[in-house]
């Protein structure tokens, strides 16, 4: 037979995206860009008060409307609509998708419009007479916790949504506290830096806002949903939960998602309404987010107080740090609100060799819209506040800060390393990075650099920061939903692969990724595998795409399921090669004896002979299809170092980002381009963090920030080219050996983009700067005043 | 209720909309040229950005009516003859998009770049595209996008 042409090998190789051609030519299917027969549109009247009493709710001139269907207020969505459920075990106050008696954030749903087309919804709302008795609103988070002016929930006194998780030495399981070790840690101590730092609130804003297309189909009792989820499996769960279906009985889909970031995972009011009313109109509805509406409406993330102290000798050896948390989740619970805060305090031992660490968090309700994962999710706020006290620490001890982190690092003998706040780290080599940012960055030619342009009075600092972060989420026990992934591999009669995998997608590249590894797995043309996702009625089972999962977690299932089929794949071929199993080879789209390529069978005859096996192979059934759960054995834990420069304007206090010098290590790579634009979008949002974005409401809970007049994301102009480089330290928790990559970028460049910062105007005596560094604040300081 | 007429990607459509509705809603909702994305209802994000008359603009700045007599190229029909648009072929080639949510406005934006800066900076690309907002990529390979499509024209 002809030789086939050699295929190259695409594991670790820059392929192009294969997603990119419909994306690219408009010819992606989002939520919005969905319509069905008969379809009406949803809108939502919202809360313009942050905290009241809802009086009544005048829906009269609204359902006189033509075009307008159905209006409901809140006290009649839930005679259909049980309360929001939430994902961890903390105790909640009742939630309404829709308020029923009281508001407690601006922006809060008061009533649904169901209506001929988006624009006659709209009207609808408006034509709605909502009159409330105003009670105080809290917005202040220490404010809150002393229960003034008003408490949010009554079951929850002083707005105490979490009264106090304790973490770290001396915490046993069951809770109990011995202050021991750490009393004494910071007793031999020779200082203590002790700082209070804001990690301030901050909106997801993926591009695409939110949407929701729900259609209960009465004669089959079936329901459909479209959303813009990052978790289409979870969805499902919930959405049958609540509207009485079995999980056999709905179909969630995720199709084109425009942008996740965490805030896509949580399954929301808008979700459960569109489904509940699809199913007692017996039609089609259509919900899509406002930008407007999505700065009130979809989760905020991080919102963490914190008060450091970090104890060291004079050496510069630490010995103990204390970390004291309190989160401002706003006025609910949502799926993982309140898991969110308990992994800054997982994470606080940091890549440093601790020897004492106390965590506590405490989460606090306020008026304000509710908090959940945003991209990071707890870990930057724990890099932030021990990479800032380091920074700190260094100054003060007149030492590099490089020096200071490399005498404290976790050393590669030490993995598995269990740290003193309960996670075990996979595996790493902190040191190796750091040199490598050092040397990327010209580290003692940048400090000279920063020197000159101090003699010429420019204000130039340099910032440097470690992370490690949890990934690879995670060991069943860590999630609530179960923390596995699935993924069902098929080799079609035509030697064609069909893969599901229930890491759903959202600008990840999984089709490329996945297909890269089944390409090189069966040793068949790249363009001859779909990977199929997003659709619970073609992917079996799923968990979904977020903690920097889906390579690690659905990457992996995928290859446990391509092995399975595989092995059965190898017995077909050996019958027909008249071999046995073990000596047959996959490669370049054949299948033949081990030495002799040229007896080879071509992949797509074996497809065809195993779905008419005659004879069929004694022991074996016919067809090549077969699935995988993967369920890791920990997490993993990326690492990396971030270096940034920063000049600030003397005249006007703007801070400008010179440079940018990353190296990450996320274990093997499957994609180094995909890599790349996952940790470019992570530290754009971290830099953002730094030194542009901030959710500010008002002190009467009305948000300021409301629209991207008020609210600032990046855009290019804000950014040099960033300078990256990874190092490898492969992961033993999965045989892949990949962490994972989707965060990286948010966990290392906000703290030095903020340090550098501060290097910057430390000749004005300022030790610290809490974000988003507005240029007055800079200013301020320059001009010698606080900052 | 108003009659518009306009070319689209080519073809002349004429229709009934109501005046209140915007270019972006009558292209997506009417039209069903679902290519062309909202983000945001301030004109800040550029996901709405089309051809008119020659011009980048974004769609969510004007009334159908006022595109009424007017020529549209939106997304879907930048390619020709099947050949994919040399921004199309760079964003591609680059890695320039992610979701693809920003991919269609940030293209049609960079055909305007192009056509009065056929060899721009990487300073004057991203002072460019700064009407276009991005959250995925933070705007690298989308520099390195446009800056594949100048060269290679
Ligand atoms: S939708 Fe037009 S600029 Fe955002
Ligand atoms: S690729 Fe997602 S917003 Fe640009």
């Amino acid at each position: 037979m002809a030789v086939s042409p050699v295929l190259p090998k695409l594991v670790g190789e820059r392929v192009k995206r294969r997603e990119d051609p419909r994306l690219i030519q408009g010819r992606a299917t989002y939520v919005d860009d969905i319509a069905l027969v008969g379809m009406q549109y949803i809108a939502f009247k919202r809360s313009d008060v942050a905290h009241a009493r809802i009086r009544s709710v005048d829906t009269r001139a609204a359902e006189a409307m033509d075009g307008v269907e159905a209006v409901f207020t809140g006290a009649q969505v839930a005679e259909f609509l049980a309360p929001m459920p939430i994902g961890t075990p903390f105790p909640s106050p009742e939630h309404r998708a829709v308020a029923v008696d009281t508001v407690r954030f601006s922006g809060e749903p008061v009533a649904v419009v169901v209506a001929r087309d988006r624009f006659v919804a709209r009207d609808a709302v408006d034509a709605i007479v909502v009159s409330y008795d105003p009670l105080p609103a809290v917005v202040d988070v220490e404010l809150a916790m002393t229960g003034k002016p008003t408490v949010i929930h009554p079951a929850f006194p002083n707005n105490l949504a979490v009264p106090l998780v304790p973490a770290g030495t001396g915490v046993s399981a069951d809770g109990k506290v011995d202050d021991s070790a750490i009393d004494e840690a910071f007793a031999r101590a020779d200082l203590v830096i002790s700082q209070r730092m804001v990690n301030q609130r901050l909106a997801p804003t993926a591009m695409e806002p939110r949407g929701v297309v729900a259609h209960y189909e009465p004669g089959k009792g079936t329901m459909t949903i479209w959303s813009s989820t990052q978790n289409p499996h979870i969805l499902r769960t919930f959405i049958a939960a609540l509207t009485g279906l079995g999980e056999n009985q709905v179909r969630a889909i995720a199709p084109e998602v425009g942008g996740g970031f965490g805030a896509k995972i949580n399954i929301y009011g808008e979700e459960y309404v569109a489904a509940a009313v699809s199913k007692r109109l017996g039609i089609p509805v259509k919900w899509t987010e406002d930008r407007s509406e999505a700065f009130v409406a979809t989760t905020h993330g991080r919102d963490i107080l914190g008060y450091v102290d970090l104890a060291a000798k004079r050496d510069g050896t630490v010995v103990g740090l204390k970390l004291r948390l309190i989160a401002d989740i706003g006025a609910y619970n949502m799926l993982l609100t309140a898991a969110i805060p308990t992994l800054t305090t997982m994470m606080a031992n940091a890549t440093y060799n601790i020897p004492a660490i106390r965590a506590t968090v405490t989460e606090v309700f306020t008026n304000k819209t509710p908090t959940d994962a945003y991209r990071g999710a707890g870990r930057p706020e724990a890099t932030y506040f021990v990479e800032r006290a380091m920074d700190m620490l260094a100054r003060e001890l007149k030492m590099d800060p490089a020096e200071l982190r490399r005498k404290n690092f976790i050393q590669p003998s030490q993995f598995p390393f269990a740290t003193q706040t309960g996670a075990v780290y996979d595996s790493g080599d902190y040191e190796k990075a750091l040199d490598r940012a050092l040397k990327n960055a010209q580290w003692d030619r940048l400090k000279a650099e920063r020197d000159k342009a101090r003699a010429e009075g420019r204000l130039v600092g340099l910032g440097l920061s470690m992370y490690v972060e949890v990934c690879g989420l995670g060991p069943s026990a860590a999630l609530p939903t179960g923390g596995w992934e699935h993924s069902q591999v098929t080799i079609e009669r035509d030697g064609r692969i069909s893969a599901t995998t229930g890491a759903s997608p959202h600008g990840q590249g999984n089709e490329t990724t996945f297909a890269q590894m089944l390409a090189d797995q069966f040793g068949v043309p790249f363009e001859h595998i779909t990977i199929l996702h997003g659709d619970t009625g073609v992917v079996k089972q799923g968990i979904g795409t977020f903690g920097s999962r889906s390579q690690a977690v659905g990457g992996t299932a995928l290859h446990m399921a391509g092995s399975k089929v595989k092995a059965k794949m190898a017995k077909f071929a050996a019958a027909l090669l008249e071999a046995h199993e073990d000596d047959v080879v996959f490669e370049n789209g054949t299948i033949s004896v081990k030495g002799s390529p040229a007896s080879g069978k071509p992949f797509a005859s074996v497809a065809a002979y195993a779905y008419r096996p005659v004879p069929l192979p004694e022991g074996l059934e016919p067809g090549l299809s077969d699935e995988a759960f993967f369920e890791p054995s920990n997490n993993t834990y990326p690492f990396g170092c971030h270096i940034s420069m920063v000049e600030i304007d003397r005249k006007t206090g703007e801070p400008t980002l010179l440079k940018l010098v990353a190296v990450d290590d996320a274990g093997n790579l499957i994609n180094p381009l995909i890599v790349e634009g996952q940790i470019h979008g992570g530290l754009a949002q971290g830099i953002g963090q730094a030194m542009i974005e901030e959710v500010v409401y008002n002190e009467d809970g009305q948000l300021v920030t409301g629209s991207f007049m008020d609210y600032a994301i990046p855009r290019a102009i804000d950014f040099p080219r960033f300078e990256l480089d990874a190092t490898v330290t492969p992961t033993p928790v999965n045989p892949l050996g990949a962490k994972g990559v989707g965060e990286a970028g948010t966990l290392g460049a906000t703290p030095s983009v903020v340090s550098a910062t501060v290097d910057a105007l430390s000749g004005f005596g300022v030790k610290h700067i809490d974000m988003m560094l507005r240029p007055e604040k800079l200013w301020r300081i320059i001009q010698g005043g606080q900052s | 209720m108003s009659q518009v007429s306009m070319t689209v990607n080519g073809k002349v459509r004429k229709a009934t909309v109501d005046p209140r509705v915007l270019l972006v809603y009558f292209l997506r909702d009417q039209l069903r040229l679902t290519g062309t994305h909202i983000g945001c209802d301030t004109s800040q994000c550029g996901a709405c950005t089309v051809m008119i008359d020659g011009r980048s603009a974004k769609s969510c700045t004007i009334f159908a009516v006022q595109a009424d007599g007017s020529e549209i190229t939106t997304i879907e029909g930048l390619a020709t003859n099947g050949q994919l648009h040399p921004l199309q072929q760079g964003f591609w080639e680059e890695h320039g998009l992610q979701c693809g949510f920003c991919t269609p406005g940030m293209i049609m934006a960079a055909v305007t770049l192009l056509k009065d800066n056929p060899s721009p900076s990487e300073r004057e690309i991203r002072e460019g595209i700064t009407g276009n907002f991005c959250r995925c990529t933070g705007y690298q390979h989308i520099v390195n996008a446009i800056q594949h499509a100048a060269t290679k024209r």
